[in-house]
């Protein structure tokens, strides 16, 4: 019963959307207010029956209803109850579900919190997300069904793919999506604002908190993401410049660019056309994102079964969504009246720069990423980009942007000069002077040399904005904290993003240093890596719930005392006849020990191990400044500038005139 | 400053920046572009020695061995299209789903000996997956179409392939009936 009210709920949310994307648009254009009033409802409205169908599907997962094809194929009773509930979406069609849930609540958030919008816009905003909506919730209902029956119902589900029952992908995908789809917002402002042909400084600080909000989900996603395949893959690796990692760089990297442009908008009335190209540029990129790698276009492993309707049926909605938006956006674009033009040397110009630097990364990754396809697809010929192309490509552009990032945020609006600001930071070019010393005697690379001689250059000019501002050691002590308490929240948040960077930056340049090695071992045998001995003392099995595990035991010690005790492991899943490795880490935050279990060789009566052991020097600084970054991103949303007084448009008859 | 020069200004940071993009990525498409190859294709046209690639194919069964040089683990085993072998040679632990008689991809270089040294070995999903390069290559030899069901079994295969690629390296290559 209650897979069918979950179909149903997921029809009627389907047709509310279509209702949410041609009503309020009308009252808009007709300027009638009961039209428009219906949009904030629609909108929750369709939320609430997004939230039920949900739940049905949760409920058939966690109550074991085999008769549903989408549990049955995911799912088997021996399941852990967490991962019943993550396996939801941890397939093709409970993902896309999970996503038009949180394009329910991104609707559901403007229609509950976008009070203060003139009704017009708000209006249009909650139209075009609906109009996404319904596409996508089409999809789900036509192609890809999360309820629909297989008869007769088998005993037991085929269960779940071992690598996925992990804790961090739990949660690593709704973080993910909440970013992408968040994107949706910006771009539906951005579609809202040609449609009145109006871009204007309150429009800009309409924009940045959603586009804030979004960044920081997705910050948090990439990191989480990169984390698992560091902690679960057993590689030792963080990334692998795979597709669909880079699917979710792309619109972070113009995501980034969006945040820093909409500041521009909202204090200069400038490069509004180009913000608003940046909006819809970065949710193209997300649903492109998402829905091509599951088409199975981009050779990944993440790619879901094969199925051409669904492909032709996303191909033609990513074209439908892309192509009008940047159809509407080349007609109304020339109507929207050129922003102020504005000086190189200054904040802004800054910021133009910062656009340019991450819109160029922006490209090469790209390029990296879709030129194997298309080559396959025009010439036949299979080719792939890996990391080195990035490495070569990439950090070379990274670089001017952290030395820019490094003294950016001190300059000021209008017209600058860098030699007051460069002066002003005294301490931090010697902190970098020394810090490129002391990298320059370890790191022989010049790449991770520059990296990380900037990434400290980040780290000590936000520290320095933050000291300049509120006059530490040129005042008594008592004058600067009471400054830094009536510091705007915002200023402090951009501090600590951009310290974030240069925390990740850190990381990334001292794996470059990490070491490794690939041994064969007895039972017994020590094995010196980076100064410390690792000695195998143990193998033993141990039953699990689901699984056997083969748990081996490693001493780690430096210099004759205990540094820690590794427990790494490989299980052995029966249902699936599948292996996993579980890699065991001790970390101290300034490095990590890394041991991974190998094969086992050799007679019975003498064993032999092969084990892989990892140094890896700041590997979790990469995260953590990912973590960071978030954290800059929320501090800086809760600045009262970003909720209250400033959706007030300032000529209200504008909105008349424009027309 | 005027407004003209502004706007110039501004559209030479733009040129600079993509025209910097740009050339960092052809020149990284000059190096460091990797190409998928079958052993067949290594056997007829080697690449050159500091050339990485990706091999694909079948692993033959029962062509795994193992030493150790020092205490480093060395596995060897062979990687067939069907119509010639290839010999890996990896440092390192195969990956969790790396079977005998099932795809394989090898990243790394053809040295001049003639075996493979990977750096890198993937096998990647379940048992039933197949990379879409090594499907493709092994349609090109002849020895299974994707269209007539899944891949023949790995025994059937493996007494063919090598048997195939002595052959092969004996004189030119016979074509079997369809």
């Amino acid at each position: 019963m209650s897979p069918e009210l979950g179909n149903f709920a997921l029809a009627l949310a389907c047709c509310l959307a279509g209702a949410q994307a041609v009503l309020p648009l009308i009252g808009a254009q007709r300027r009638d207010p009961r039209l428009m009033a219906m949009a904030p409802a629609l909108a929750v409205g369709q939320l609430l029956a997004l939230l039920t169908s949900f739940a049905c599907l949760v409920n058939a997962a966690i109550g074991d209803d085999f008769s549903v094809q989408n549990v049955a194929a995911n799912s088997a009773v021996a399941k852990p109850l967490l991962y019943k509930i993550t396996g939801v979406w941890g397939n093709h069609e409970g993902s896309v579900l999970l996503w038009a849930l949180i394009l329910g609540i991104c609707g559901g958030a403007v229609g509950l919190f976008g009070r203060n919008l003139p009704s017009a816009l708000r209006a249009r905003v909650i139209a075009v997300l609906g109009g996404v909506s319904a596409g996508f919730l089409l999809f789900c209902l036509t192609t890809s069904n999360p309820f629909d029956r297989v008869w007769p119902a088998p005993l037991d589900g085929q269960g779940m793919n071992p690598l996925l029952q992990d804790p961090g992908l739990a949660f690593h995908p709704p973080i993910l999506y909440t970013g992408y789809v968040g994107f949706a917002v910006p771009f539906a402002f951005a579609i809202a604002a040609l449609i009145e042909g109006r871009v204007d400084a309150a429009w800009g600080r309409w924009v940045r908190p959603w586009a804030v909000a979004a960044w920081c989900f997705l910050t948090c996603g990439i990191a989480l993401g990169s984390w698992w395949s560091y902690y679960v893959l057993g590689w030792g690796g963080y990334w692998f410049w795979d597709p669909v990692e880079n699917a979710s760089l792309i619109p972070w990297l113009t995501g980034t660019a969006l945040v820093h442009s909409a500041i521009v908008v909202e204090k200069r009335e400038a490069l509004k056309i180009w913000t608003v190209l940046l909006a819809i540029g970065t949710f193209s990129f997300s649903l492109s994102g998402t829905f091509l790698v599951r088409s199975g276009i981009l050779n990944s492993v993440h790619a879901f079964a094969n199925d051409p309707a669904r492909g032709v049926f996303i191909l033609g909605l990513l074209a439908l969504v892309i192509g009008g938006s940047l159809l509407l956006f080349a007609i109304r674009a020339p109507a929207l009246t050129a922003g102020g033009m504005f000086a190189p040397v200054s904040r802004e110009g800054l910021l133009v720069l910062n656009n340019i630097l991450l819109c160029s990364i922006c490209a090469v990754v790209l390029t990296g990423t879709m030129y194997p396809p298309f080559m396959s697809l025009l010439f036949g010929k299979t080719i792939s980009v890996g990391k080195p192309f990035f490495d070569a490509t990439a950090a070379p552009l990274a670089i001017p942007l952290l030395a820019f990032m490094g003294f950016g945020p001190m300059m000021p609006w209008k017209r600058a000069q860098f030699w007051p600001v460069l002066r002003r930071l005294w301490w931090a070019g010697i902190l970098t002077a020394a810090a490129f010393a002391l990298a320059a005697w370890r790191i022989r690379d010049i790449l991770p040399l520059l990296a990380a001689t900037f990434a400290v250059w980040v780290i000590a000019g936000s520290a320095a904005d933050i000291a300049e501002r509120i006059r530490l050691f040129r005042m008594p002590l008592g004058q600067s904290l009471h400054r830094a308490r009536l510091l705007p929240r915002a200023a402090l948040g951009a501090a600590l993003a951009h310290a974030g960077v240069g925390v990740s930056v850190l990381g990334l340049a001292a794996m470059s240093q990490a070491a490794h090695k690939i041994v064969e071992v007895r039972v017994g045998q020590t094995e010196m890596l980076a100064g410390d001995a690792w000695t195998l003392t143990d193998v033993h099995a141990a039953p699990g719930p689901n699984y056997t595990s083969l748990i081996a035991t490693i001493e780690v010690r430096h210099d004759g005392r205990l540094v820690t005790v590794l427990h790494p492991s490989k299980r052995t899943f029966a249902s699936q006849n599948q292996t996993t490795t579980e890699v065991a880490i001790h970390t101290n935050l300034l490095s990590d020990l890394y041991g991974v279990l190998g094969d086992r060789h050799g007679t019975d009566a003498d064993p032999t191990y092969v084990l892989r052991l990892h140094y890896n020097p700041l590997a979790p600084w990469m995260w953590l400044g990912g973590l960071i970054m978030a954290m800059g991103g929320v501090l800086s949303l809760s600045d009262r500038r970003m909720r209250v007084g400033a959706p007030r448009r300032a000529r209200l008859a504008g909105l008349v005139a424009a027309r | 400053m005027t407004r003209k020069s502004r706007r110039l200004w501004l559209a030479c940071a733009c040129l600079l920046g993509l025209g910097s993009a740009t050339a960092l990525t052809l020149n990284a498409f000059s190096s460091n572009i990797v190409f998928f190859m079958a052993p067949s294709q290594i056997h007829a046209k080697p690449p050159a020695p500091d050339r990485t690639v990706r091999l694909g194919g079948m692993v033959v069964a029962g062509s795994v061995r193992r030493q150790t040089v020092g205490e480093t683990p060395v596995a060897l085993f062979d990687v067939t299209d069907g119509q010639a072998a290839v010999t890996v040679r990896y440092e390192g632990i195969l990956p969790d789903l790396f079977r005998e008689g099932q795809s394989v991809v090898a990243i790394g270089t053809a040295s001049p000996d003639g075996t493979f040294r990977a750096s890198e070995v993937l096998a990647k999903h379940d048992e039933t997956y197949m990379p879409k390069e090594v499907a493709e290559a092994l349609r090109r030899s002849g020895k299974w179409d994707p269209r007539y069901g899944k891949a023949p079994d790995a025994a059937s295969w493996d007494t063919m392939t090598v048997r195939d690629a002595r052959k092969d390296a004996a004189g030119p290559q016979q074509q079997h009936g369809s």
